[in-house]
């Protein structure tokens, strides 16, 4: 464990100190608090009602592209500069790695939400507020997120070029945020019932609506799971022949 | 700390990159690691630090096996890999920082272990840039600091002096001398007279297997096979002293030397030193002896000899 939270200090501040959590941050608040506040059909004023909803529908997308920007060097910049080969030869498993890694980025997705709080206080004082769906709406991004980097990660774990990491990490995400979804509907039976299983829209939105059930974690979590077992394979594979 | 690394194979796909190669490292010394590119150096280190494991045989560091307890053996070693990687945006101090909490450096020891390597390594001007913003040299003294953060009973440096300038490559070798004098070191290099300079012992391998094991002194020894005397007379008629040489009865092949007219190239018959009866000979004509050395093989000569094929490919 300790050896784990050396690695995920060290990213973290990484991030902070080569501006990327600064970035991150500032376009993330902008983007979600334009579209919250400011514009479009969707935003608060213009619904007239006290809800997160907006700011939880733009969240998802911005986060989407986001992370995948995130996470690409991760892996991919210690292959690139050899680095994972000083990092392993420390006493640390591949395990504590990727966890160490993940757990930083998730920590900076869980600071740029919890400066979105402001947001909720704001809302919460214009009007009656369900404070039920918004704190599920938060669980609801963190998992999301959780599932993205993990994705992530294991797109930088298995290339040396952080361009690649990131956009095979799109692509990864796209299946689960768009695809799975789209192609349920033209299949009926148990092709359709496992595709729209696999669609992220679908666990989210009901999380969101405040409604969790075990099938939404379950969901959640196993990709989480497979996405940095996934990653620790491919460090592993150095030893297979 | 002795490491014993115990009939070890290691395959990269079809090609056999470390041939059941067996060999012991006892506590004080310094090995220096040679072969030609592709010989299984680095790949023997990189088994020994736990970060590839082979596939078969195995490796104990200090009684220690690297597969069944991977996280004690790392933790005894201070490992330089090849072309020095280092995390560039990072300052120093936070990195030996970061490498120091890694190797289990107790936090109340932390900040007195980085300042000590600092210093002992010539980084104290520096230490407030960040890595990527040094020189190669002022690099591999990180990469020497983080490797010693820990005080480990086992160094492991994989080429240490590639891309140092001269007196920089002095300064790293008073270094790992001073360091191996209570540690085991292993030391990898192609640069030949770095591995004189430096080891107290030499393995040469080639194609994965040992090929010659010894020190310095026993290998040139080893290779060197018949006496070659350089001798320089500097009287009498030049073909007459070599007529004189040739007929002493220990002396096999007389050569004149090319670079001085005075000088011959006096090789022995095998097992036999013609010295004493050179010096006789021209005491007995009274001649003026003004050379009279052995021609030493150097180790360049022995590595040649012993991975030639290779690596004239």
């Amino acid at each position: 464990m300790k050896q784990i939270w050396i690695i995920t200090k060290k990213e973290l501040k990484g991030y902070f100190d080569s501006l990327m959590a600064y970035i991150m941050i500032v376009v993330f608040l902008g983007l979600s608090g334009f579209f919250t506040w400011l514009y479009g059909n969707n935003d608060v004023f213009f619904i007239n009602r006290a809800t997160m909803q907006p700011f939880f529908g733009i969240a998802y997308w911005t986060l989407f592209i986001f992370i995948p920007a995130l996470t690409m060097k991760q892996m991919a910049e210690e292959y690139k500069t050899g680095t994972i080969e000083l990092m392993l030869t420390k006493p640390i498993s591949d395990w504590q790695v990727v966890t160490g890694k993940f757990l930083s980025t998730f920590l900076l997705i869980v600071i740029s939400l919890a400066l979105t709080i402001p947001y909720y206080i704001s809302i919460a004082s214009i009007g009656p507020i369900d404070h039920g769906s918004v704190l599920t709406g938060y669980l609801g991004l963190l998992l999301m997120s959780a599932a993205y980097i993990s994705l992530g990660i294991f797109a930088s774990s298995i290339t040396s070029n952080q361009i690649v990491a990131f956009l095979l990490a799109l692509i990864i995400g796209i299946f689960f945020q768009i695809l799975f979804g789209i192609t349920s509907t033209a299949f009926s039976g148990i092709t359709g019932d496992v595709l729209s299983y696999m669609d992220m829209q679908y666990h989210y939105n009901s999380i969101t609506r405040g409604v969790i059930d075990s099938k939404n974690l379950v969901y959640f979590g196993s990709i989480i799971l497979i996405g940095l077992m996934a990653s620790e394979l491919s460090l592993v594979k150095r030893n297979i022949n | 700390m002795d490491i014993n690394v115990n009939e070890i194979t290691k395959l990269y796909g079809p090609q056999k990159a470390l041939d059941n190669l067996s060999f012991k490292v006892k506590t004080g010394e310094i090995l220096g690691f040679l072969g030609p590119n592709g010989a299984g150096k680095t790949t023997t280190m990189k088994a020994i630090t736990c970060f590839i494991s082979p596939n078969s045989g195995d490796i104990t560091v200090g009684g220690v096996s690297v597969l069944q307890q991977p996280d004690k053996v790392k933790s005894n070693i201070g490992y330089l890999p090849e072309n020095n990687p280092l995390y560039l945006d990072m300052p120093i101090m936070d990195y030996l920082k970061f490498i120091g909490e890694l190797q289990g450096v107790k936090k109340s020891e932390l900040d007195n272990r980085v300042k000590e390597m600092v210093l002992k390594c010539g980084l104290n001007d520096e230490k407030h840039k960040k890595i990527g913003e040094l020189s190669k040299g002022y690099r591999q003294r990180v990469g020497l600091a983080q490797a010693l953060i820990h005080n480990p009973e086992v160094l492991i440096l994989d080429e240490p002096t590639t891309g140092l300038d001269p007196n920089q490559i002095i300064e790293i070798r008073e270094l790992i001398k001073e360091i191996g004098k209570e540690k085991t070191v292993i030391l990898s290099s192609h640069i030949l007279a770095e591995v004189e300079a430096t080891c107290d012992r030499v393995l040469i391998i080639n194609k994965g297997k040992i090929v010659a094991d010894g020190t310095p002194s026993e290998l040139r020894h080893k290779a060197q096979g018949n006496e070659v005397l350089k001798v320089a007379i500097n009287s009498g008629e030049r073909n007459e002293v070599y007529e004189a040489l040739k007929h002493i009865s220990e002396v096999d092949v007389v050569s004149f030397a090319n670079d001085e007219m005075t000088a011959f190239e006096v090789e022995s018959k095998p097992q036999t030193s013609s010295c004493e009866a050179i010096f006789k000979m021209c005491a007995a004509k009274g001649w003026y002896l003004t050379q009279l050395t052995p021609i030493e093989k150097n180790l360049e000569d022995i590595f040649r000899e012993l991975t030639g094929g290779t690596s004239a490919n």
